[in-house]
């Protein structure tokens, strides 16, 4: 029996894994953290992965470091090595885990991008991805030649612009491996030449988009294989779901071409009630006294240093204007936010801390390995998401209950696969290689 | 004076990593300083920095030199991706720095014309001033993971380098804390006129291609003079001959250490760069043949006493400019 015939019986669904980042789902306080930075944290993950047959393993990307009051922000985790390097070393220590790095177009150009992922792609025998994203303020774009004059509008552009030329440079030489010109014209290049490198062995690195407006999900629909998103509850994530999927059609692309997968974060225990347990100490973990002081100010947009964590939420109102952080996303709705705030902290007698530890994402999948596995099954079945990006809170090691108690409860519930049957990442996502356009 | 051996572990026409991984374990086993890889946006072939990242993880000691250049790439982007490559390797990572000077590369990306070369070689040289700058941007004691006060880093050990150079300004700090190693090691071919300032400036091993015993004298002193004009202690750059060498005749491998071992003995070089005429076979041929002699007569290190690139050059690991002034600061 094929493959197909089976997953038309049960939907198989996909497992990735995110290296802990830079925010404070990270907990580095915890005695079992390790280095974010050394190889041997890197290795330790992706080698997890592998033996958890995931598809992937992922890499942020840091352009420029986050500041809170004009200085450097120094709670979170702070510092990493640039993805792509770290990713091709990975593929000498991995054989089949894909390698998917978030990697910059508006800071980037796309002959030198496409050839350093063609590399990756060349280098890892054809498991290299690019989660494709865009910045536009001019706090990043002072480590760079370009700057930062890049409007939001000409970010999508350049963004979409930026793959369709990658494209045309990966499908530059004959599938008989003989380099031909290349010419690019467009609103935001015009380049020609040679590409350096044949076709890779997945024909094109696999596209991965993150992002959640409607440029993102159209942009998605158009050129991407994967989605990254953040809707992790079912209902969210089914709406989304239909609407991405429904957005193919029209660029004649099937469902089953782009890959939808929420980043999520999940907690094992014993018993239901020793997993809630553990996932109310690691919220107090990711929320310490300094960084409730700081979420309070992100949203707040003023000092508020001089409030007391365990007090209550301060009585002023937000200034909606501020650009007191700078290097994520910024607040847009701040008066709400605090008042909805203000009301919870009232009706439930909460702290600061207890306040943002209620009101800031928590733990998207809570229970005994049971569980996790059905709830994860669930989402699948019923259209919420084709597979998960999994994000831990530890460094190296976070990842290492789930692949000892989970995957194998997902193997027996027969939603998953019990070893690679191929060794593209391509072929783990049940992706199309793409036509070579010459 | 310790004899330090590198080679080139160039391969047209190969795309995967076998072949780069093998080369670069041979010229380990053969205990050499370190392997180069060459690039440039216009000859095929695998991006250099990323094919010895991939041979990393399998090699343990060798150094790894992929080339880089600085006319059309990121000056952010290629030191972030070159402390990497010192983090991967556990302290093994340098870069040679070239220019891209044909109007055929500049079409590639688009964004400006070619220039003269001692414009390019001008920049490149502003290159590695802002690499250093941002390598040190992360004093190396600037985790402190603190419970108690909640904060991971000491926010005074990093460091803004607001930098301004003529095509280019970067404000920083890096976002890779400072690697292994400091600085990784930079390499610079001082063969081309344009290239001499920026080698005298900031190479810590220059290559030069000299046709005889007397140019490479001529070079290596030429070199040193014009490192301590700006300040620098001469010892610390190291001058290379560039030789390609053909051992296809069984004879060679003699010849070729008895031409390292005379040149070396009258001090006119500090060492040699080989780039073989048949990649394979002469690679090979240099360990087992030339380098087993040069061992046999006790000119080339039996083990490496080190593990670091720098250690492999007898060169300092860098003091970090910036925790330097914060010390004065305190006193």
């Amino acid at each position: 029996m094929s493959e197909r015939t089976h997953a038309s019986k049960k939907r198989r669904l996909h497992l990735a894994a995110h290296f802990p980042g830079v925010n404070n789902t990270t907990v580095w306080a915890d005695p079992r953290s390790r280095s974010q930075i050394d190889f041997a944290s890197f290795e330790h993950l992706a080698r997890t992965a592998e033996r958890g047959l995931f598809d992937f393993f992922f890499l942020a990307e840091g352009l420029r470091l986050r500041e809170h009051k004009g200085r450097i922000h120094d709670l979170d985790v702070v510092g990493r090595p640039e993805s792509l390097t770290v990713l091709t070393a990975l593929a000498a220590v991995t054989e089949r885990l894909g390698l998917a790095g978030t990697v910059n177009a508006t800071f980037n150009e796309p002959y030198e991008l496409a050839r350093r992922l063609s590399s990756l792609d060349h280098l890892s025998a054809g498991r290299a991805a690019w989660n494709v994203v865009t910045s536009s303020d001019a706090f990043t774009g002072e480590n760079f030649r370009r700057g930062g004059y890049l409007d939001r509008a000409d970010r999508y552009t350049r963004a979409a612009e930026f793959v369709r030329t990658a494209r045309e440079l990966w499908d530059s030489w004959t599938p008989q491996g003989e380099p031909r010109p290349f010419a690019h014209q467009g609103q935001h290049f015009d380049i020609e030449g040679e590409f350096t490198l044949p076709r890779s062995p997945q024909g094109h690195p696999v596209v991965i988009q993150a992002g959640d407006s409607p440029e993102g999900r159209e942009f998605a629909a158009s050129a991407a294989d994967v989605v990254f998103t953040r809707h992790g509850t079912l209902e969210a994530g089914r709406d989304f779901y239909a609407d991405v999927k429904g957005r193919l059609a029209k660029y004649g692309r099937e469902p089953d071409d782009l890959k939808i997968m929420p980043g999520v974060t999940f907690v094992l225990g014993d018993t239901a009630a020793d997993a809630q347990e553990r996932a109310a100490e690691i919220r107090r973990q990711q929320v310490s006294p300094q960084n409730a002081i700081l979420a309070l100010e992100q949203v707040w947009g003023v000092d508020l240093s001089s409030y007391d964590p365990d007090g209550p939420l301060p009585d002023i109102d937000p200034d909606p204007e501020s650009t007191l952080v700078q290097g994520r996303v910024k607040i847009t709705n701040a008066l709400e936010i605090a008042a909805k705030w203000r009301a919870l902290s009232r009706a439930k007698g909460l702290s600061i801390r207890q306040t943002v530890i209620e009101t800031t994402t928590r733990q998207s999948f809570v229970g005994t390995p049971e569980a996790v596995a059905a709830e994860l099954e669930e989402f699948v079945a019923t259209g919420a998401a084709d597979g998960f990006i999994l994000v831990p809170h530890l460094t190296p090691g976070g990842l290492d209950d789930f692949v000892d108690r989970v995957v194998p409860l997902l193997q027996e519930r027969g939603v998953y696969r019990t070893e690679y049957r191929g060794t593209t990442l391509r072929s783990h996502l049940g992706l199309r290689e793409p036509i070579w356009k010459g | 004076m310790t004899l330090h051996l590198a080679v080139s572990i160039d391969q047209p026409g190969a795309y995967e990593a076998a072949p780069y991984a093998e080369s670069a374990l041979l010229a380990e086993r053969g205990l050499l300083d370190f392997v180069t890889l060459g690039d440039s946006f216009g000859r095929p072939g695998a991006d250099a920095l990323a094919v010895l990242a991939r041979v990393a993880p399998g090699t343990a000691r060798i150094g790894l030199v992929p080339t880089v250049t600085t006319t059309h790439t990121e000056p952010f982007h290629v030191q972030a991706a070159l402390a990497t490559l010192d983090w991967v390797s556990h302290g093994r990572a340098g870069w040679a720095i070239d220019v891209s000077e044909s109007e055929a590369e500049a079409r590639l990306f688009g964004r400006r014309h070619a220039a003269p070369a001692g414009e390019l070689w001008r920049e490149a040289g502003e290159v590695a001033d802002v690499a250093r700058r941002l390598w040190d941007s992360w004093e190396d004691d600037a985790e402190i993971r603190d419970v108690a006060t909640g904060r991971f880093i000491d926010r005074d050990k990093l460091h803004y380098v607001d930098f301004e150079g003529s095509a280019f300004s970067v404000r920083g700090p890096s976002i890779v804390p400072r690697p292994p190693q400091g600085h990784p090691v930079t390499v610079v071919d001082a063969t081309a006129p344009h290239a001499r300032d920026t080698a005298a400036r900031y190479a810590d091993v220059a290559l030069v291609r000299v046709a005889g015993l007397p140019g490479a004298e001529a070079a290596r002193a030429e070199l040193r003079a014009a490192a301590a004009g700006f300040g620098r202690d001469p010892d610390a750059l190291k001058v290379l001959a560039d030789l390609t060498v053909d051992l296809g005749d069984g004879e060679a491998v003699v010849d070729l250490a008895e031409l390292i071992a005379s040149w070396h003995a009258s001090g006119a070089v500090d060492g040699f760069h080989l780039r073989p005429a048949e990649p394979r076979r002469d690679l090979e041929r240099l360990v087992n043949g030339t380098v087993a002699l040069l061992q046999h007569r006790g000119l080339f290190r039996t083990f490496y006493p080190g593990s670091t690139l720098r250690e492999h050059l007898d060169l300092a690991r860098p003091a970090n400019r910036y925790a330097a002034l914060a010390g004065d600061r305190h006193e």
